[in-house]
């Protein structure tokens, strides 16, 4: 792994809880400002999906969002370049598969990790609190079958 | 107008959340789910982060009637704790540990051109579609 040369000091070579802690409070700052200025959660997948089965004049802000975590993401990386670098050769088939059951599994339970492990969470939601939970449990099953069992992946 | 411009700067705001928490590494957190082998615990700290802001604001947000723009709150109907949402969830997981991606950092990695995040969001949205036109097409 590589380390973080601008916060080096303070972050270990892995586990970085800075800025883990700091980006986490950008993201709570985010879905705070969608919710009190629009009334809307911001889930990535229900906004995604909505692109395609929302009604048309609810869509326009949708793709706003999105383009928004693109230009984010852009603009952080221009400024601290090489921080997150695109992962290569990552096998083929476990994204396909991997993205497909993400994309269904989101729909099935109406939401993903923004919607349900953060806005449903600070909403004190019961339901996103199973969904949450049901999510981390069968993803860490997951790795350890594909990285340990398997070996699918390093 | 102003909705729009809203939507637009709290989708950078989060994709820079995204960056600077690495949460759109998919190895990052690929080790997060891996808590029998490399094990990095830093994702629950963007948990705890995110949360520490919202579990104020929306209890703060809530003694409101309407958004300050927008008409009304899109607040979830839902209630009851059902077998989509627990099998959602589920499928969900074993989609996010076999690639490492969830949507919003899928989405975010395009601002870092990244050919993974164009497969896969061709793949959730197929995704999306066959979840569709399998339950919701009657509706």
């Amino acid at each position: 792994m590589r380390t973080l040369h601008t916060l080096g000091e303070i972050i270990l070579e892995n586990f970085t809880p800075i800025s883990a802690l700091a980006g986490g409070a950008l993201i709570g700052i985010s879905v705070t400002v969608l919710l009190l200025f629009n009334g809307r959660i911001a889930g990535v997948s229900g906004i995604l999906n909505g692109l395609f089965f929302a009604p048309k004049n609810d869509r326009l802000w949708r793709l706003l969002f999105l383009l928004g975590l693109v230009l984010g993401a852009l603009l952080f990386n221009m400024g601290v370049p090489d921080f997150n670098v695109p992962r290569q050769n990552y096998p083929l088939p476990l994204l396909v598969i991997g993205g497909f059951l993400v994309g269904f599994g989101a729909r099935m339970a109406n939401g993903c990790i923004s919607g349900h492990g953060v806005c449903g969470l600070a909403n004190l939601s019961l339901r996103s609190l199973v969904a949450t939970g049901a999510f981390m449990l069968s993803g860490m099953l997951t790795v350890y079958v594909i990285r340990h069992v398997l070996e699918l992946a390093a | 107008m102003k909705t729009n411009l809203i939507a637009l700067l709290s989708g950078i705001i989060f994709g820079i959340g995204l960056s600077l928490s690495q949460m759109i590494n998919p190895n990052k957190v690929l080790n997060f789910l891996d808590i029998t082998g490399h094990f990095d615990p830093s994702l629950i700290f963007v948990m705890v982060g995110a949360l520490s802001v919202a579990l104020v604001s929306f209890k703060w947000i809530r003694k409101r009637a309407v958004p300050l723009f927008g008409e009304s709150f899109q607040w979830s109907k839902k209630t009851v704790i059902d077998k989509p949402l627990i099998f959602g969830g589920v499928i969900f997981g074993v989609g996010w540990g076999l690639s490492g991606y969830c949507p919003g950092p899928v989405v975010a990695g395009l601002g870092l051109f990244s050919m993974e995040s164009v497969i896969m969001i061709a793949a959730i949205c197929a995704g999306f579609f066959a979840y569709n036109a399998l339950f919701e097409s009657n509706k």
